[in-house]
């Protein structure tokens, strides 16, 4: 298997997709003896690891509070008009 | 950590589909429900697109309010959620093309971008990277990495990897087939390694910092 053949298959590996057993074999054989795969697949799961868990867009409660009271009454308004 | 949705099992109707009945019975406090569950997910979507705060809140409200005018359309055969992300995604679009004047903003746009199709940093990065920088410095250097892929590639990352839809499910959202979806994730998701690598990288010598580029013939 070559790196560009293991890269086609990376997100699969990482999502652990249905993948066939021989397909699973041959990448994790790969990965055993291709020192610059190993990091790229390491280095990709750390990227979405870190994104998934930092809240980077949290809406702080205050903020929440009012858009949600501003979505009520703009539906409740639009609710009076016919709906 | 964003609140990923158990995805009801076939013949199980899931919670939303009474919520959405109950709306078009004239309920509004069914709605209000709807929106207190979505509203966190809907306002993060907006902003990893639009990568504007006011824009954000604009989408969120525009957005749901939407949803709410055109719930007779709503035709049950997707969930309420996928169907409510598409609308924030359509929203999120406009304004970021309002933003960018005269300049055309679609799911489409930089496809042609070669960029970190190829990995070419190849050094290992550190254990535990992150505690190398305090909570603000790390917020503000993965902001700045996903704000510089292509509004095409945030998108699908931001739906599939920080959001937790199903690739089936952000390519029901985003109106692209499932190749499509795969082969962004998989640039996104290289991109944005590549970028993060220059914070990330082992302390050591220079030679290790620069191992060449991947060999396809190895």
């Amino acid at each position: 298997m070559t790196c560009t053949e293991f890269l086609a298959h990376l997100d699969e590996l990482i999502d652990n997709d249905t993948l066939t057993a021989e397909t699973r074999a041959e990448l994790e054989q790969h990965l055993h003896k291709c020192g610059h795969c190993e990091v790229v697949y390491d280095t990709t799961r750390k990227t979405i690891e870190i994104y998934r868990s930092h809240e980077l867009y949290d809406l702080p409660d205050a903020l929440r509070d009012r858009l949600h009271a501003a979505i009520m009454s703009r539906c409740k308004s639009r609710c009076k008009n016919g709906c | 950590m964003p609140i990923i949705q158990p995805i009801a099992s076939e013949g199980e109707q899931h919670p939303d589909v009474a919520l959405v009945e109950r709306v078009r019975g004239g309920d509004v406090s069914a709605y209000d429900t709807l929106v207190r569950k979505y509203e966190r997910q809907i306002f993060r979507i907006a902003l990893h697109i639009t990568q504007n705060r006011e824009d954000a809140e604009d989408v969120m409200q525009d957005a749901f309010l939407k949803a709410y005018q055109k719930l007779d359309q709503f035709q049950g055969n997707s969930k309420f959620y996928t169907w409510l992300v598409r609308i924030a995604v359509n929203e999120s679009l406009m304004r970021l093309r309002k933003r960018r004047t005269g300049k055309m903003v679609s799911i489409d746009e930089d496809m042609e971008t070669e960029e970190g199709s190829v990995p070419r940093d190849l050094a290992d990065w550190a254990p535990n990277p992150e505690q190398n920088y305090n909570q603000s410095e790390l917020a503000e250097i993965l902001r700045k990495t996903v704000q510089g892929l292509p509004p095409g590639f945030r998108v699908v990352f931001a739906l599939r990897d920080v959001e937790g839809l199903s690739t089936e499910e952000t390519a029901e959202t985003l109106g692209l087939s499932i190749p499509a979806v795969k082969s962004r994730l998989l640039r996104a998701r290289l991109q944005l390694r590549e970028r993060l690598s220059r914070y990330f990288h082992k302390k050591t010598g220079p030679a290790d910092m620069a191992l060449g580029e991947m060999r396809a013939d190895k």
